[in-house]
């Protein structure tokens, strides 16, 4: 009897072994995968600064900015809408990692060249790397025809930028960067001002639906520059519509390009000093990805 | 009692060559899906698909990683993640079922074809729906694969298409599944 009860008792136990393991699949998984995380912006800049966001290989980002005048120049100046300043630039994706672009802006006939690539990819997995890690370095040239005496030489008109992206996705609507940015002009606007500036530049979206998220940018400028010379900081909402990212937003800032935003922004965005501006962005697939299947 | 301890050693040896018997696998399976519009085709392959078919209990099991999804174009494979399948939240789809008719001795048999009928539960999106489909199963040179094609309704679960993109992306979703060379489990 005894030994009845030991087989039965036995069986008691394979049966509930059995039963318990429904699923099939499990313990085939791979549990060693690594996940890239993707999406942390919704576009290759936050507002003004450079985000985590990469261009895709043969992808073109055609790039229309618009900053208008202050909101607080009144109803005379239809707050601002009458008198725009724009940058327009081509970005386009060499491979997932490595970007290039060129842009103009309006304001001093800027010309500006990017390169962008990215070290570190945030992943998800049993060796997961917390930040992604990005580096962007730039030329700046004016191209605006001077009326001074003594013309500046082309060397005097150049600025250069480098700006590192350490950013993370937190959770799925979450998304926060820190971007120094160090910024140099070879001649400056104000002759006492620092020639090599730097800003402390961070970032940060919110999602608050699929398609629409709110955004934030600042730089903190640290190094000598005129009194009239503020920090910029732009507050904004991201909506995306398929192959389009409108970026609408409120600024003190009316420059477009690193040197401009950081080294050459006079408004006071507590003093009403802002500016409504908008990025608009429209993304072409220029090197179709080869079709594998 | 004697006769009731071979009675239980039966049970128990019947038990253990239940679980003996055969499953076989593959880890390397493809799906692909096409939705089509006037406007936008839309395509995507996933190669590393999960399936399990234990014969023995006539049960069926897949499983497969939403973010493996390959798209031509990169952005729309950012917004299928994104915006449609949200895969951060749901990052896996899963299928377990059963054969609705079991002849399976044609395993043992060279260059056979039998289309059998599936019926289980598909889980996307955090939604789980009744699934029907037509396979067909096929043994050559000793090995087996197994193909599939049915659709689904994105509107079943719960992924939305937004007014601006209604006529991009159809509702209606056809899925094909290729499980070549399966594997026994050992």
């Amino acid at each position: 009897m005894k030994k009845l009860l030991f087989a039965l008792t036995c069986l008691l136990f394979i049966c509930p072994a059995k039963a318990q393991d429904t699923s099939l699949v499990s313990g085939l998984e791979d549990e060693n995968a690594l996940e890239k995380v993707t999406g942390t912006f919704k576009s290759t800049r936050v507002i003004n600064a450079h985000s985590t966001e990469m261009l895709y290989k043969g992808n073109m980002d055609f790039r229309i900015l618009h900053r208008f005048g202050p909101v607080n120049s009144g109803v005379k100046e239809f707050f601002g809408l009458d008198n725009a300043s724009m940058r327009m630039s081509f970005d386009f994706g060499i491979t997932n990692n490595l970007m290039i672009g060129i842009g103009r802006s309006t304001n001093l006939k800027d010309l500006d060249f990017l390169i962008k690539t990215r070290l570190l990819q945030q992943t998800k997995g049993v060796k997961p790397i917390p930040v992604s890690l990005l580096v962007a370095a730039g030329y700046i040239v004016t191209t605006q025809q001077s009326f001074a005496t003594v013309k500046p030489t082309f060397s005097d008109r150049s600025s250069y930028y480098l700006q590192m992206i350490v950013g993370r996705k937190f959770n799925s609507n979450f998304s926060m960067q820190l971007s120094p940015l160090l910024v140099h002009n070879n001649s400056t606007l104000n002759p006492t001002d620092d020639k090599t500036i730097f800003g402390l530049g961070g970032g940060a979206r919110y999602k608050v639906s699929k398609r629409i998220a709110l955004v934030a940018d600042y730089h903190y400028a640290v190094g000598k520059l005129d009194n009239a010379i503020t920090n910029p900081l732009s507050l904004g909402v991201d909506i995306e519509t398929g192959g389009h990212v409108f970026q609408l937003h409120f600024t003190n800032s009316a420059g477009m390009n690193e040197k401009a935003y950081l080294t050459q922004t006079t408004g006071k965005f507590f003093n009403g000093d802002i500016r409504f501006g908008f990025n608009l962005s429209r993304m072409f697939n220029i090197g179709k990805k080869k079709k594998n299947w | 009692m004697k006769k009731h301890s071979s009675v239980l050693l039966f049970l128990l040896f019947f038990s253990v060559t239940l679980v003996a018997q055969k499953k076989l696998f593959t880890k390397t399976g493809t799906i692909t899906f096409n939705s089509k519009t006037s406007i936008e085709k839309i395509q995507a392959v996933n190669k590393k698909v999960l399936a399990v078919l234990d014969v023995a209990n006539n049960k069926i099991e897949f499983a497969v990683l939403i973010k493996g999804f390959e798209f031509e174009k990169a952005l729309m494979q950012e917004h299928f993640n994104e915006n449609y399948l949200e895969s951060d939240k749901f990052p896996k789809a899963t299928f377990k079922g059963k054969f609705d008719d079991t002849n399976f001795t044609i395993l043992a048999e060279e260059n056979k074809t039998v289309t059998v009928n599936i019926s289980g539960s598909l889980t996307l999106h955090g939604v789980t729906k009744p699934v029907t489909a037509k396979a067909l199963i096929t043994t050559k040179n000793k090995t087996v694969s197994a193909a599939s094609s049915f659709t689904i309704l994105l509107s079943d679960y719960s992924i939305k298409i937004p007014a601006v993109n209604k006529n991009n992306v159809n509702n209606q979703v056809q899925i094909n599944i290729n499980l070549a060379n399966l594997q026994e489990m050992k």
